[in-house]
């Protein structure tokens, strides 16, 4: 068991697969010398070579496009999207592509291939540097969607989706890449999709979240114990599929649902979670299903007081909390 | 094409592509012994690949018939392309090659492996249909088996596929190439652009074959294109462009065995434009007397490849009134065979509607109401003996 940044878990899983497994590829643009701008891919060039880390022209729709093909013919290609804001010029690889081939071809085709970007906000990344585009992708039947939030996790659920038969989005908080530090077990230990985590345990309300948002609610959670307000806190990792038990179970005991996301609140993530929550826990329920999410505007401002505004943190949780256990 | 147009292209042409263009032998009627051996095409060859042209042409008027009939809810036509389609895709090698085919590439399915019932099967979408499971609009070809992608409705989309094939292939030194199809139309989408972009910068073994038409559904090549040829942007790229007569299988041929050598020999990709032309309406939802003039409409049947080719096989005693005969023979017991397994396939089962979303189930993410279920879906369609048709209700 040793300590490391988020970062350094997602590189090493990268570099073990590699090793293990010769049709493990990365592509993607700055992949190569530079190692990816964030440096998740640093060293991988050096080691593997040309044919295995691909520095790609911008050509996002190519990236993904390519990655389906190579999929098709024997490799396990593992994509970056150099930011999530970019992805969208693949959208159609990915959603009339990627997502429909095994159902379209009724299980003729798989595609193992893995789609790696750094998302989210509080980075002075501004509207497109900063977006969490996961509702994009969860909505769509055919795609996995996975977000870890802490060393352990990244590195368990990367090495699955590298080894698993379908397209795997994986989208890593970029504000987590050099703040969050944990431990991570040695060896080859991978951790199943659709497994959902209590990352704490609570008897009075329950908050569900995901990435940087499973910090901050473990934040909040922190300071209203001292009141007597016991929040358990579960992180949902893997956001299809879904493990719906976890969340439910956790729902049904708890009595109170606060869902969080970083995203903007419309239509986001988190409100499928709350549908499910209102369809399936309503008889436990002892207050509203209620939501803390980004404000309805079309991205991340810059300017640090905008910003500030903008992202959802652990006072905004509190907050939600509080209103939350007294209903 | 207009001589002028012709002369413009060729002057942006280096002399090596001028050379590697494969020009028109439509008009020679010359009766060479052995018309083949230019190309390297035994006269076996010349026949089964007549017969491929003979039968695509053949399901493919059936298609037809049994959409008019009321039989089948669509169709769209591959007639006018298959002397391209036979003539490049016989230069690739079957179970080693790969092809992401189009809407129109029967001749190409046929060619690499597909049979007759595995068309017919696709029209009539049914549960053996190897394409889709009845899962997919008629002509959205694939087949694992035949190493035929899986064919979407966006168009152009298939060309990364094959082009992360062919990077495979480099990657994994297996020699294989990799060829796409798409029409002139689809030829303007900026995924054409990347995987070009892409294929040339790693000189992959890749081939993208464009099937000129003319028509984008309505809309005429002067609108689509500001040049008459999308062969000469191959140059954009550093690779050859080659036009060539869609109607002369012969030619799309060497065309098509040049490429694939270039593509083995590690020297890069080649864009194959065949100017062909769409003998149907775009499709069984199209009125194309609408928008192409009658006079048109007629003068293009001369470019039609069926009878150009029959008749170059005919004046150079390849094929005979006895062998042409034991052809048709063997297409019709084909098209027809064909046409009753497909009609005699069951439907889908809708309880397996929920499978292959992913490689395995995710019985946690289930809705909790299965309201198919709740209004007796599944009991009406079995009492029906798996008819939908009036169970459903529509």
């Amino acid at each position: 068991m040793a300590t490391k940044t988020f970062i350094e878990a997602i590189r090493e899983t990268l570099s073990d697969e590699m090793r293990r497994d010769e049709s493990v590829i990365v592509l993607g643009e700055d992949v190569g010398k530079k190692g990816g701008v964030f440096l998740a891919t640093d060293g991988l060039w050096d080691e593997f070579g040309d044919d295995r880390v691909i520095d790609t022209p911008l050509t996002e729709s190519q990236i993904v496009g390519t990655s389906i093909g190579a999929a098709i013919n024997g490799l396990r290609p593992v994509a970056e999207i150099q930011f999530a804001d970019f992805i969208f010029p693949a959208m159609n690889q990915l959603l009339s592509e990627a997502a429909r081939m095994r159902y379209r071809s009724n299980n003729g085709f798989g595609l193992p291939m893995t789609i790696r970007a750094p998302y989210g906000g509080g980075v002075h990344g501004a509207l497109y540097h900063s977006q969490s585009v996961e509702a994009f992708f969860t909505h769509v039947p055919g795609l996995k969607v996975i977000i870890p939030s802490t060393p352990r996790d990244a590195r368990g659920l990367l090495r699955t989706a590298i080894r698993d038969e379908d397209p795997v989005l994986f989208f890593e908080h970029k504000k987590m890449y050099r703040s969050v530090r944990g431990d991570v077990p040695d060896g080859d230990y991978s951790i199943p999709f659709g497994k959902a985590q209590v990352t704490r345990p609570g008897s009075n309300l329950t908050i569900v979240a995901y990435g940087l948002m499973a910090h901050y609610a473990l934040e909040a959670a922190d300071r209203v114990a001292d009141d007597g307000i016991s929040v358990e806190v579960v992180d949902v990792r893997s956001l299809r599929p879904l493990d719906k038990e976890t969340i439910l179970g956790s729902v049904r005991k708890t009595g109170k649902a606060l869902v969080v996301y970083e995203d903007n609140r419309f239509g986001g993530y988190g409100a499928e979670i709350c549908a499910t929550i209102a369809e399936e826990a309503f008889d436990y329920l002892d207050g509203p299903v209620t939501r803390v999410a980004g404000p309805d505007v079309p991205g991340v401002p810059y300017n640090h007081v905008l910003e500030d505004w903008f992202m959802v943190n652990p006072d905004k949780i509190e907050a939600a909390v509080r209103q939350l256990a007294a209903y | 094409m207009a001589v002028s147009d012709r002369a413009a292209t060729k002057a942006s042409e280096t002399p090596r592509r001028q050379a590697q263009r494969v020009t028109s032998r439509r008009d020679t009627k010359r009766a060479a012994p052995s018309i083949g051996a230019d190309v390297g095409l035994s006269d076996d060859d010349l026949r089964e690949m007549y017969r491929l042209v003979a039968l695509s042409r053949a399901v493919d008027e059936r298609m037809w018939v049994l959409n008019r009939a009321g039989r089948i809810p669509f169709v769209i036509s591959g007639q006018g392309h298959e002397g391209a389609q036979v003539g490049i895709t016989w230069a690739l090698r079957k179970h080693h090659d790969w092809v992401a085919p189009f809407y129109r590439s029967i001749a190409t399915c046929l060619t690499f492996g597909m049979t007759p019932r595995d068309i017919l099967t696709a029209q009539y979408a049914t549960a053996a249909d190897p394409s889709s499971g009845g899962r997919q609009m008629p002509g959205h070809y694939g087949d694992h088996a035949n190493n035929l992608v899986s064919v979407s409705s966006p168009v152009a989309t298939q060309i990364l596929h094959a082009v992360g094939i062919a990077l495979a292939a480099r990657i994994r030194g297996t020699d294989q190439v990799a060829a796409t199809f798409m029409g002139e139309g689809s030829s303007n989408q900026g995924d054409v652009h990347e995987g070009l972009n892409f294929a040339a910068i790693h000189k992959l073994p890749f081939i993208l074959v464009v099937e000129n038409n003319g028509y984008a559904i309505s809309v005429p090549s002067t609108k689509e294109l500001a040049l008459p040829d999308v062969a000469v942007r191959a140059s954009g790229y550093g690779i050859p462009g080659v036009v060539v007569d869609g109607a002369d299988v012969l030619a799309c041929y060497a065309a098509a065995r040049d490429a694939v050598a270039r593509a083995r020999a590690g020297e890069g990709p080649t864009l194959i434009e065949a100017k062909v032309t769409r003998l149907t309406a775009h499709s069984s939802d199209d009125q194309q007397t609408k928008y192409r003039p009658a006079e048109e409409l007629e003068a293009e049947r001369s470019r039609d490849p069926v009878p150009h080719f029959r008749e170059r096989l005919r004046d150079a005693g390849v094929l005979d009134d006895e062998r042409e005969a034991a052809v048709l023979a063997d297409v019709k017991a084909a098209v027809d065979d064909a046409t009753a397994y497909a009609e005699s396939q069951p439907n889908p089962d809708p309880r397996t509607a929920t499978k292959w979303v992913f490689a395995e189930d995710w019985p946690s993410e289930a809705p909790p109401v299965d309201w198919a279920a709740e209004i007796g879906f599944y009991e009406r369609i079995e009492r029906a003996g798996g008819d939908g048709s009036e169970a459903s209700g529509h």
